[in-house]
């Protein structure tokens, strides 16, 4: 009796959710949009980017510079200024992230082994930018320097670093994006479809046509949170599968677990919708309380940023974030083959947060029905 | 040609007078109204503020100093002293590798025993660095630090050998931002999205509702002009950004300590700039959608999230792929992110704001042209 | 120029669907009430916006006070006043606030305000309520509100889009006399609603269906037309809507409806002479059949060809439940419920017996949907109990939810959903299996005839599909108690004859019906009727008694209406006593 009841809700919360074309549109068109466009676009990594020179030294060692700084890739155009005025003047307006200026002694100073300085002039309202910048051009510059005759000479106290970048060899930011993507688009789509759920219907006025069958309320909660969660699965099907497919990123680790995992993340992400929608009395309010929820939740995370680089009195509120914990896993299991016992360590908060929303939001819920 | 008496004049002037002061009592009493306008825009400054960091400081390393001499011990102490590093011990680096695993820590730096052997031979001494790539912002920083402490070290060492300097020494100058504080230029991009907030999302919001209300219906039907509709719309919610930017201003100067280095004039100025396309924005996808629901979405999908993510606030816009470059010369945020971050970091410089100034009007007027066609006095 | 407005063969389409507005042309006089009269969706909305200019028609002219609406819809606006549905108030400002800004946007001139403020308040009698903001208002309010705001800069031509929905018959008579007033000095009302006794009342109507104009004229031109084809049949003996039922299948009545302990009916018009004696006798010996005079909805039926059979397919398919058991099927006693400190029901005591339709009348917020909510289990009481089918609404809600079916008041099924999957959805909400299912659905897709429409969205259905397929919904699982909140608002009176008929018929099968609503005809249905007022019971009677209780000199036959505004005058005057 109460599965037929149950079914026929399922079914409804979807063809509420899938019929209407509207509907349709806003789940499945900015999803994939976003997927595509933040994957290529959301990259920390500093490539084609251009830099400035004033090659004021009329040496070989000056043109070797110049020469070799053409040569590296990762640069896009490459202006080559003759006054100090124009270098200026390409920092200022942004037109280069980076100005280099050689000094009319540098071929000198390096024959007579002396100390050799050139000055780069970065753009710090780039920090990020300037920085990497910073980085492939004191590799440029130290790779040169170790060719000088007094670079061969000092050679024996150059320390060199044997780097292996462990799960990601050639740090492929696509690696990174793609699987976070999963994680935060699913927070998306469950957060709306589910906050919206209720509100909606109290707007339409189906609400109260439901509450008078013989539906009992935790089976109207459980219709609400089985058909989201259903959307909810087949998107991350969705956006393993382009991973996959169409990112090329490695599946090492188990699919069942992530798929484990990932049915107490979209309980607690629904849990938290449902009680914004038990909270709301409009549509209107239950939008701004899902982007009042998500905004933060995106920025906490250690998506953006790491959460260590979060002050210590804000690192307990990620404690409370789904997200937080799902992005664990996610990458845990699609880079690293992380082992299940640290899966499941990252999934018990998940199921405690879905516990509670959802036992607040029914609270909520039954306490409107008074 | 019509000739406009006094009197007519002052009607116009009086009905916009109105419209004005009746949109200021509706802000002054939604809630939804001050929460977009004053409280969303001071989570987002204190979120980027203080949550978003993008500088690594206290990156949790491991180390192992396979055999101990005072050499090793030396490096390894300057890799405990790195502002940069927050640093566990252990002689085995097996002991590491599922901290490495399970994130704990971000890399493994091990000096091998054959460092200090290796410090006399050819090829100068070697130590081994273990980077969890599985974020690769985070290794990128791990693998620049470790560099360059390790340089640092041996700097200091070949003076204290007598050794001849390096050959060529770098002077870097960060310009405008000389500790490269992320926050410097995080919190004033913040400010930037704030505004779309309130031109962008806010203004779509309460014309939909007007809509969806009949309220538009009522006015249209007196003898107010669709010019003066709109106007008395845009004018308070210019306003109402104008505020909301000022609120962020004072919060970024005054608690995050974010330099003012340029002038107030041409900071308002930029942001008067910037709110035509925004309010333009408002008003075309109210005027298409005439609902809440959708032009929200519509708003967050076309305002909020593009000017977070494709402005150049956060990610390079030189390093995204050529079509995506070219969807950004159409985005407002893209042209004052710039020019905002220069008035707090560097100061004046009109070249470039006359330039953002112009693109921003442009991008404006296309934006009005067409709500204004949506919003001629016609419904259906 | 007597001609206010002239709309010469108007046509205006939206998208494929059916020309809303369909050649339409006519015109209105000043000084006079026109009222544009049809059922929701007949083109009314529609009509008032193309004589604002604030929407064009596809082709033909409009011309408002001698200015076409393509060329000068500036100057149209300029002299009229609107009302839109809903009455374009801004609920987060004063009502003060709301006039000052109206006054503004139509120019008043500021020496002028004070006197016409004052006379506005005083004739709304919205004075004390001044600072108050508009949101917080009760429907009544809001509407004259409204109003005030169109009258502003007192407008030759006042345009008023269904003034009268969700407004209780108070304050809709206020309204009325206001709008006469208006009328008087020569302005020109034009005045839209679905209510059919509205048009009475006016000068002049437009009869609206469908976008085609059934009739122009004066409202009594059309009752002129069946007047003594109109007859009252009252003293019946036995059930009376079997004998409403028996009667609609002669062939020389084209419709009927019950009216109290009476049946009204009307006949064809070449049989009218000599066919009454032997209708009569269906009544039974003592019946009487008595000529009546007609009103708007009789001639309206006849115009649109007759009103349906009798019979309901889905009451024949009903399974007969035991009439006359002693135990009452609804049954609310000292039903209370509060909200803080505000009381919006106070022990409110009644029983319906099976086979029984109990009628909730009361103006707005005078808590007869609190008392609905709570005998259907929508809210909880806050004191006394409630019962339906013998069980308690507290402890077996349930038990009880499974055995009633529910009507709300606007349409309230998924529009998302086809109308086979919203079937589909409430049969299994309500737990029908297998065979039994797919026979239910079959047997109502047949009923209701929903063949070509199975794979519709139900948002799209025309209005008396929906109503259908709300019936069909609530029906499906057999209950036993029927809940109608308001079920047949602003439907056209054909649709509203089939739902009422098919109510009919599963009464006389032991169904138990509470309905509430705001059609004083339709209330003269109900076998008995609970008067709400102030959250209390103020008469509870058969319509005949509580007509019978307000009968006076002057009105020997009251309506209805009087009875209601005569009970609830006499309340005001007992609580101030």
């Amino acid at each position: 009796m109460w599965w037929t009841r149950l079914k026929a809700l399922i079914i409804k919360e979807l063809l509420a959710i899938l019929r209407d074309p509207k509907g349709r549109i806003i789940l499945i068109v900015p999803p994939i949009a976003q997927l595509v466009v933040f994957s290529f676009a959301a990259t920390l990594e500093v490539t084609n980017v251009d830099v400035a020179i004033l090659n004021r030294d009329s040496g070989r060692w000056g043109q070797e510079l110049v020469y070799r700084i053409h040569a590296r890739p990762t640069f896009g155009r490459i202006f080559m200024v003759d006054s100090p005025d124009a270098l200026r003047s390409a920092i200022d307006m942004q037109q280069v992230v980076a100005a280099i200026q050689i000094g009319p002694s540098f071929s000198r100073d390096i024959e007579a082994s002396a100390s050799a300085d050139i000055q780069i002039i970065f753009d710090g309202r780039k920090s990020n930018a300037s920085q990497i910048v910073a980085g492939y051009l004191a590799q440029i510059v130290g790779e040169l320097a170790a060719e000088t005759p007094a670079g061969k000479r000092a050679a024996p106290v150059s320390v060199g670093v044997t780097l292996r970048n462990w799960f990601n060899p050639n740090l492929n930011y696509k690696w990174f994006i793609v699987p976070n993507l999963v994680a935060a688009i699913a927070l998306l789509i469950g957060l709306i479809v589910s906050a919206l759920s209720i509100a909606r219907e109290r707007e339409l006025g189906t609400f109260d046509q439901l509450l008078v069958s013989p539906l009992r309320p935790h089976e109207i909660l459980a219709g609400k949170v089985i058909a989201p969660m259903m959307i909810g699965l087949v998107h991350m099907t969705i956006f393993i599968l382009a991973a996959r497919l169409v990112f090329s990123v490695p599946l090492r680790g188990s699919l069942l677990l992530l798929y484990g995992s990932g049915l107490f993340y979209l309980l607690s992400v629904i849990g938290v919708g449902l009680l914004i929608s038990a909270l709301s009395t409009t549509q209107q309010q239950a939008i701004l309380g899902a982007f009042l929820f998500m905004v933060p939740a995106m920025l906490l995370s250690g998506f953006a940023t790491p959460i260590e680089n979060m002050p210590d009195w804000l690192q307990p509120l990620t404690r409370v974030n789904p997200l937080r914990y799902f992005l664990v896993i996610v990458i845990g299991v699609f880079i690293k083959a992380m082992p299940w016992q640290e899966i499941v360590s990252n999934t018990i908060p998940l199921a405690l947060i879905a516990i509670t929303t959802m036992g607040m939001a029914s609270w909520l819920f039954r306490r409107r029905l008074e | 040609m019509r000739t406009e008496t006094a009197d007519q004049a002052s009607d116009r002037c009086r009905r916009l007078a109105t419209l004005v002061r009746k949109e200021t009592w509706q802000i002054l009493r939604d809630p939804s109204s001050i929460l977009i306008a004053f409280v969303l825009p001071l989570i987002l400054l204190f979120l980027f503020g203080f949550a978003v960091s993008l500088d690594a400081n206290k990156t949790r390393v491991g180390l192992v100093v396979e055999s101990k001499t005072p050499m090793t011990e030396d490096l390894a102490a300057s890799f405990r002293a790195s502002r940069y590093f927050s640093v566990a011990d252990a002689y085995d680096r097996r002991s590491f590798e599922q901290d490495l695993v399970l994130g704990r820590i971000r890399g493994i730096i091990v000096i091998t025993p054959t460092f200090v052997r290796d410090s006399v031979g050819r090829f100068g001494p070697q130590i081994q660095l273990i980077v969890d790539g599985s974020d690769p912002n985070t290794a990128n920083f791990v693998q620049n630090y470790v560099q360059s402490t390790v340089s640092n070290w041996a700097a200091q060492r070949s003076t204290e050998l007598a050794t001849p300097s390096p050959a060529i020494r770098i002077e870097p100058r960060f310009w405008f931002n000389q500790e490269l504080t992320s926050r410097d230029f995080l919190v004033p991009g913040a400010i930037a999205i704030v505004m779309t907030l309130v031109g962008t999302l806010l203004t779509s919001l309460v014309i939909a509702r007007e809509w969806e209300r009949g309220t538009m219906e009522a006015v249209m039907a007196t003898p107010v002009t669709a010019a003066e509709l709109l106007a008395g719309k845009i004018f308070p919610y210019f306003v109402l950004g104008m505020a909301s930017m000022t609120l962020c201003v004072l919060v970024a100067v005054l608690l995050f300590r974010v330099p003012f280095r340029g002038s107030i004039f041409s900071l308002y100025l930029l942001s008067a700039a910037f709110l035509i396309p925004a309010l333009g924005q408002g008003l075309l996808i109210s005027a298409a959608t005439k609902n809440q629901f959708l032009a929200s979405q519509l708003a967050l999908i076309t305002g909020f999230l593009p000017s977070f993510l494709l402005s150049g606030f956060l990610f390079e816009i030189r390093s995204m792929p050529l079509p995506i470059q070219w969807l950004t010369t159409i985005l407002p945020a893209r042209h004052l992110i710039p020019s905002l971050l220069t008035v707090f970091l560097a100061g004046d410089l009109w070249p470039m704001f006359l330039r953002s100034i112009a693109f921003m009007l442009t991008v404006g007027a296309i934006l009005f042209a067409l709500a204004a066609r949506n919003v001629s006095k016609r419904i259906g | 120029m007597d001609t206010f407005v002239r709309l010469t063969d108007i046509v205006k389409r939206f998208g494929h669907a059916p020309a809303a507005l369909d050649t339409v042309s006519g015109s209105i006089r000043g000084g006079q009430i026109t009222g544009l009269v049809g059922p929701d969706g007949a083109g009314k909305t529609t009509l008032i916006r193309l004589m604002t200019g604030l929407m064009l028609p596809d082709s033909g002219t409009v011309h408002v006070l001698d200015l076409d609406s393509r060329q000068n819809p500036a100057g149209i606006q300029a002299s009229i006043g609107y009302m839109p549905q809903r009455f374009g108030l801004y609920e987060d400002l004063s009502v003060q606030e709301n006039l000052n800004l109206y006054a503004d946007l139509r120019g008043l001139p500021k020496e002028d305000r004070q006197a016409v403020f004052h006379e506005l308040l005083t004739f709304t009698d919205l004075s004390r309520f001044a600072g108050r903001l508009a949101g917080k208002l009760s429907g009544g309010m809001k509407q004259k509100l409204g109003l005030a705001c169109a009258l502003l800069r007192k407008p030759r031509l006042l345009l008023l889009d269904e003034p009268s929905v969700g407004v209780d018959p108070i304050s809709r008579r206020d309204l009325w006399k206001m709008v006469e007033d208006l009328a008087k000095q020569g302005v020109s009302v034009v005045w839209s609603t679905a209510y059919l006794d509205e048009a009475e009342a006016c000068d002049c109507v437009f009869l609206l269906n469908q976008g085609k104009l059934l009739f122009t004229g004066a409202p009594a031109d059309l009752t002129d037309r069946i007047k003594g084809r109109v007859f009252k049949l009252s003293g019946v003996e036995g059930r009376r809507r079997l004998i409403l039922a028996k009667a609609l299948d002669r062939p020389n009545v084209i419709d009927g409806v019950l009216q109290g302990e009476a049946i009204r009916l009307v006949m064809r018009a070449e049989e009218a002479d000599g066919a009454p004696l032997e209708v009569a006798s269906l009544g039974g010996k003592n019946a009487k059949l008595m000529i009546t005079p007609p009103r708007f909805e009789d001639a309206f039926v006849d115009l649109l060809g007759g009103g349906p059979s009798g019979h309901s397919k889905l009451a024949e398919s009903t399974k007969m439940r035991k009439a006359g058991d002693a135990g009452a099927v609804i049954e609310a006693k000292d039903l209370t419920k509060r909200f803080g400190d505000f009381t919006a029901a106070k022990d409110i005591t009644f029983s319906i017996p099976r086979g029984e339709i109990f009628g909730l009348l009361g103006p707005n917020g005078a808590g007869k949907s609190t008392t609905f909510k709570m005998l259907c289990g929508l809210l909880k009481p806050t004191g006394g109990a409630g019962r339906v089918a013998g069980f308690d609404l507290r402890r077996d809600v349930a038990e009880a939810r499974n055995r009633l079916g529910y009507m709300a008041q606007k349409f309230s099924l998924y529009g998302d959903l086809s109308v086979s999957q919203n079937l589909q959805f409430f049969a299994g909400v309500y737990g029908l299996r297998g065979d039994y299912r797919r026979e239910r659905i079959a047997l109502v897709s047949e009923i209701f005839s929903f063949a070509p429409y199975l794979e519709m969205s139900a948002k799209d259905l025309p209005l008396g599909l929906k109503q259908r397929l709300a019936l069909a919904c609530a029906v499906m699982h057999e209950p036993e108690a029927l809940f109608l909140d308001e079920p047949t608002s602003g439907v056209d009176p054909i649709t509203r004859r089939e739902f009422w008929s098919h109510i009919n018929g599963l009464v006389e099968k032991g169904v138990t019906v509470l309905v509430t609503t705001h059609f004083m005809d339709e209330a003269e249905y109900c076998d008995r009727i609970s008067l709400i007022y102030r959250g209390q019971s103020i008469a509870l009677g058969s319509p005949d008694e509580l007509k019978a209780r307000v009968a006076s000199v002057d009105n020997s036959d009251p309506t209805m209406e009087d009875a209601f505004i005569a009970l609830i005058k006499q309340q005001d005057q007992a609580s101030l006593a």
